[in-house]
């Protein structure tokens, strides 16, 4: 009885509600990314784009959901059916983990207690995003090969070999951001950027942040690094043979990476739930929080278009380019940014 | 070499600038056009809600005029059917008994009187050669079928309303060609 009294429940219930909150919002946020991404593709294109399903089409999302589950599953007789099925989970799976320690705002007052809007404060924050990131190759890389389809194995190759490349290149690009923080705990490096006097990370490492930023687009498979999926090519790559809505997770994952990348920036290099020209500190707690909620989705969305506005605007790189890019242009430039970083601030500190 | 036109654009296969080589540049430069489109004005007519306006010329489907006492025009006289080229009207005549006299206009009528809408090249001869302002091409164009049989349009397809008991849909369906003829 002790041990069960010795429990902190309402904590436990806190972070239940918590999580619900985040992983309903991410999924209705990936939900109208893919509104979005088309109505983006549509202006850029001088068309207008969904326009039928409800107001200005809003409901288009629920229509292409139900039109997925009501697909039939098709399973291929020569794929191994439990990878098959494992790949589009794993891909989902690890979209969401990386919401877990994304500090969404500062904290609530609710009930007389301090509710922190971030699921975990880890304090290897930096560090559980990479692995998580990394894990997120095996959706693509099972899904591929269970599918035991000449274009799928390709893709899930092209895939594994560029977010590993890429992956090194975006470390790289952050270790010289950790110098700058000594923390790996992502709620400290938010507050560092909060404190009076500070800046946001993107003005002491706007060539970190660019490496960064290209690493998310290869990351996310996104165009120009879409080569996983290269329509044209691979005939949709590692989801080809998929249907339903396991190849709509699928799908979702991608918007879902697409959205927590997009927080990972924000709160990295742009002050996370920090509200430009505000002094949160002199403001009601609950008050702050909202505000500071507002910014960082404000940026999230803003980062969302920046990823739609690139699809629609570069074709894609061709394999030996992106690998010359990763590799030859990437790695050497983020050692460069850490060792000129390095250096500034052992002279700055003297 | 001399140019064939004055539209050769020599290319310049110079080894790509620092500027070119590190694509930002460019990458910056396209995404800059692209987000100008962004206000551009969309040419999208968004069809059913709004619609194309027709020409002055546009030729659409047939219609068989009455005259301002609601009386059919047409006296089966089969000139439309002779002077179409791709043979799309069939029409079987009539003699007006005593008593039709407010249905038909002169002593002949047609009983029958079909278009082949598969057929028709809606070249507007039918509506020259008619000889009494019968027949002419309106601004509608036939709706989508699933069956072919659908597109033989007889009279009761063809036929204009009635100017005294519906005249604002006669007004509607006579619509500008009518008018103009006239």
């Amino acid at each position: 009885m002790s041990v069960l009294l010795a429990i902190d429940w309402p904590m436990i219930v806190e972070k239940l509600v918590l999580i619900t909150v985040i992983i309903s919002a991410s999924l209705i946020i990936a939900m109208y990314s893919t509104y979005a991404e088309r109505k983006v593709a549509a202006v850029i294109q001088d068309r207008i784009g969904p326009n039928r399903a409800g107001p200005f089409g809003l409901l288009q999302p629920l229509a292409d959901g139900l039109k997925l589950f009501m697909k039939e599953e098709i399973i291929p007789n020569s794929s191994n059916k439990f990878l098959f099925i494992l790949g589009p989970c794993l891909a989902m799976l690890t979209a969401m983990m990386t919401s877990a320690i994304i500090p969404w705002g500062s904290k609530i007052e609710l009930f007389g207690r301090n509710i922190q809007l971030q699921i975990a404060d880890i304090n290897i924050g930096v560090l559980y995003i990479f692995g998580v990131v990394s894990m997120g190759v095996y959706g693509i890389m099972i899904g591929g090969w269970a599918s035991n389809n000449k274009f799928s194995l390709l893709a899930a190759i092209r895939g594994a070999s560029q977010i590993i490349s890429y992956e090194l290149a975006m470390g790289l690009s952050l270790i010289a951001l950790l110098m700058l923080t000594g923390s790996l705990s992502l709620k400290t490096i938010v507050q560092h950027q909060m404190d009076p006097g500070h800046r946001w990370n993107v003005f002491f490492q706007p060539l970190g942040f660019l490496i960064f930023l290209v690493c998310a687009f290869a990351e996310c498979n996104r165009t120009p690094f879409d080569l996983p999926e290269a329509e044209n090519e691979l005939n949709f790559g590692y989801h080809q043979e998929y249907s339903s809505m396991k190849l709509g997770f699928y799908l979702f994952a991608e918007y879902i990476n697409m959205f927590i990348s997009s927080a990972i920036m924000a709160t990295l290099f742009f002050g996370g739930y920090d509200m430009p020209f505000i002094n949160e500190a002199g403001l009601n707690t609950n008050l702050a929080a909202i505000i500071g909620v507002v910014a960082l989705l404000g940026k999230i969305a803003f980062f969302i278009f920046f990823f739609m506005w690139v699809r629609w605007t570069i074709p894609r790189f061709r394999y030996d380019q992106l690998m010359n890019l990763g590799w030859k242009v990437m790695i050497p430039l983020a050692l460069i940014n850490m060792l000129v970083t390095g250096a500034v601030i052992l002279w700055l500190d003297k | 070499m001399q140019a064939l036109t004055n539209r050769v654009k020599v290319l310049e296969r110079k080894p790509m600038t620092f500027l070119e080589r590190i694509y930002l540049w460019n990458i910056m430069k396209g995404m800059f056009i692209t987000f100008k489109h962004i206000f551009k004005r969309k040419p999208t007519i968004s069809y059913p809600e709004e619609k194309r306006p027709f020409s002055p010329v546009f030729r659409g489907l047939q219609i068989l005029n009455r005259d301002e006492e609601g009386r059919e025009r047409c006296t089966a006289c089969g000139l439309c059917a002779v002077a179409c080229p791709s043979e799309a009207i069939t029409m079987e005549a009539a003699e007006r008994q005593p008593g039709e006299e407010h249905l038909y206009r002169e002593e002949k009528y047609a009983a029958k009187y079909e278009i082949n809408m598969l057929r028709c090249i809606f070249c507007g001869l039918c509506e020259e050669a008619c000889p009494k302002d019968a027949v002419y091409l309106s601004e509608t164009f036939a709706p989508p079928n699933f069956q072919r049989e659908s597109f033989i349009y007889d009279k009761n397809d063809l036929l204009i309303p009635d100017p005294k008991t519906e005249p604002d849909e006669y007004i509607r369906a006579l619509g500008n060609r009518a008018k103009k003829a006239n």
